[in-house]
């Protein structure tokens, strides 16, 4: 028998069914109907279906629905405000297939940087460091974009942290 | 994907039964290589354990040092602020690995026993000597960029993709064990194990064997983690090293080293230790310290060029982790 799952996606309160065998990703777009996580590589790879679980950015495809059982799930439907509108501003996205991935990564880095968390650039890394580009670009990296609109999508992230430009 | 039973016990104690009682049985961590295992069609487990919330997720101090539970994730380990301050190796090594996204999910528990990314190993279709014992070993010949230089046998050529197992071989590392018959402990780097004729088995433990827990103590000295690759960011290691060097008044008093990309195993350099400890902090000590670690270093032959350039590459690679890690006199 299936075991039995609730999640709260966007919000809204789902209780499901599922195999074990089911990807949160698969169980979000297939079962649910929410297809704002996309599926890019479905192997790690790409960044493309991540989503926030219980408010850190990971990935759907990697992580088995049945092992989330009352997490609270946010996808990039369920961001609004200055974010998803930043990067509207600065055409952070060309065919827009891996937009909701970058999105709901953005919103965890910048969540992250709020926390004090060093990136791998940070010089000293005892340090809170300023999100400039090579900060959102290593913070980002996680995320692949076909379309190459990498140039937008790091104005996105710097304009909704309020940094300083480079 | 052949079904499987999924478990979330609320104990270390009856994971471990669970295991145990089961060949056919795996500890889940993060899942970030096991469920791309279960996915790939190279791991088919009927029994799933999930440890991640039975393990503590806790970082707690001991004596000189910390105790790390095995649920840590990476990114919370990387983000403590007595990890950044006092085992800056350890939080530079982990957050060169993978992704923001998979160090929120990657565990301590999981990450130094995840599996080669050699790509035959991935390939079900492919002959593997580590998933399918005497099938071969397509890699032999194959596509070697990735593959070893140091301690391979001919049975096996793969490396340990990790990072942050870099950092805990170079460290005074000691990992927390609950096994079937209680609990033991193991240095970290007798962990890992040499391929030799049984490529099959990654390390020293046994099935159902639990990491419950990793203690790592605080050296003396300057840290610096080093990681060369095909990408600036979010990609494996061709080499990478993990340095601290303790020096005073321009001697070296003690050293801790360890290269990955290299071997089966984060590969402890005994060897550019040992010349470099007593002896003076130099760029001639470093070459040197480097040219007897790669000694017995052999390149792989292969139909991509093979990885002939890995030895000069760890040569250079380590002599400049180990400047890093050294004051210099002058601006
Ligand atoms: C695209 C991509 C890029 C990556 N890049 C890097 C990189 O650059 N550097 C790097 O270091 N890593 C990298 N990784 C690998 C990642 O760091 C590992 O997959 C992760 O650390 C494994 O931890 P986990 O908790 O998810 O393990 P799991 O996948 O849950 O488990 C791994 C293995 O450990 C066993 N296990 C888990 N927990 C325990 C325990 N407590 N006791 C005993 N056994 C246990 C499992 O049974 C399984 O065999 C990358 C991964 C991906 C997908
Ligand atoms: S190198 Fe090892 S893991 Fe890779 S194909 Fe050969 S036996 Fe398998
Ligand atoms: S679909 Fe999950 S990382 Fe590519
Ligand atoms: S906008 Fe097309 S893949 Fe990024």
């Amino acid at each position: 028998m299936d075991p039995e799952l609730t999640l709260t996606v966007d919000g809204a309160t789902h209780t499901t069914t599922c195999d074990t065998r089911t990807s949160l990703l698969d169980l979000l777009r297939r079962r649910l109907g929410i297809t704002s996580p996309k599926k890019g590589c479905d192997h790690g790879q790409c960044g493309a279906c991540t989503v926030l679980v219980d408010g850190r950015r990971v990935l759907s495809c990697l992580t088995l629905a049945v092992t989330r059982d009352g997490a609270e799930v946010v996808t990039a439907a369920g961001i609004d405000g200055p974010l998803p509108q930043a990067f509207q501003e600065a055409d952070g996205f060309q065919c827009g297939y891996c937009t909701p991935g970058q999105v709901c990564s953005a919103a965890g880095v910048l969540d992250e940087h709020a926390r004090g968390w060093p990136s791998v650039v940070t010089a000293d890394l005892t340090d809170t460091p300023a999100l400039d580009d090579a900060e959102i670009a290593e913070r980002m990296s996680g995320n692949l974009c076909r379309c190459g609109a990498y140039k937008g999508i790091r104005e996105a992230v710097r304009t909704a942290a309020g940094a300083a430009t480079r | 994907m052949r079904p499987f039973a999924y478990d979330r016990p609320d104990t270390a104690a009856a994971a471990v039964a669970a295991v145990a009682d089961r060949p056919d049985a795996a500890f889940l961590g993060g899942g970030t290589n096991l469920v791309d295992h279960l996915r790939l069609g190279i791991a088919d487990p009927g029994l799933l354990v999930d440890v991640t919330s039975l393990t503590s997720t806790e970082i707690v101090d001991i004596d000189g040092g910390l105790r790390i539970g095995a649920g840590v994730t990476n990114a919370d380990l990387a983000a403590d602020p007595r990890v950044r301050a006092r085992l800056p190796v350890l939080a530079a090594a982990l957050l060169s690995g993978a992704s923001g996204q998979l160090r929120n999910m990657a565990t301590t528990g999981g990450n130094p026993l995840q599996r080669t990314r050699c790509p035959y190993f991935q390939d079900p279709a492919s002959a593997c000597n580590k998933r399918v014992p005497g099938s071969g070993c397509a890699a032999i010949g194959g596509a070697t960029r990735n593959h070893a230089i140091l301690g391979a046998s001919e049975h096996c050529i793969a490396t340990h993709p990790s990072d942050m197992a870099v950092a805990l071989a170079a460290l005074d590392t000691q990992v927390r064990i609950l096994g079937p018959d209680g609990g033991r402990t193991l240095a970290f780097t007798d962990l890992h194990r040499l391929p030799g004729d049984t490529p099959e088995q990654d390390t020293e433990l046994a099935h159902g064997e639990l990491i419950t827990a990793i203690d790592v103590s605080y050296p003396r000295g300057r840290h610096a983690y080093r990681k060369v690759r095909d990408r600036a960011s979010y990609a494996f290691a061709l080499v990478s090293v993990a340095a601290v060097l303790d020096v005073v008044d321009g001697t070296v008093l003690d050293a801790r080293i360890a290269l990955g990309g290299v071997a089966h195993t984060p590969w402890r350099a005994v060897r550019a230790e040992d010349t470099l400890r007593g002896g003076p902090a130099t760029e001639e000590a470093f070459a040197a310290a480097a040219e007897a670690e790669l000694a017995d270093a052999r390149p792989q032959p292969g139909f991509d060029g093979g990885n002939a350039f890995k030895i000069p590459l760890a040569r250079r690679t380590l002599t400049a982790t180990l400047r890093q890690t050294t004051p210099r006199e002058t601006a």
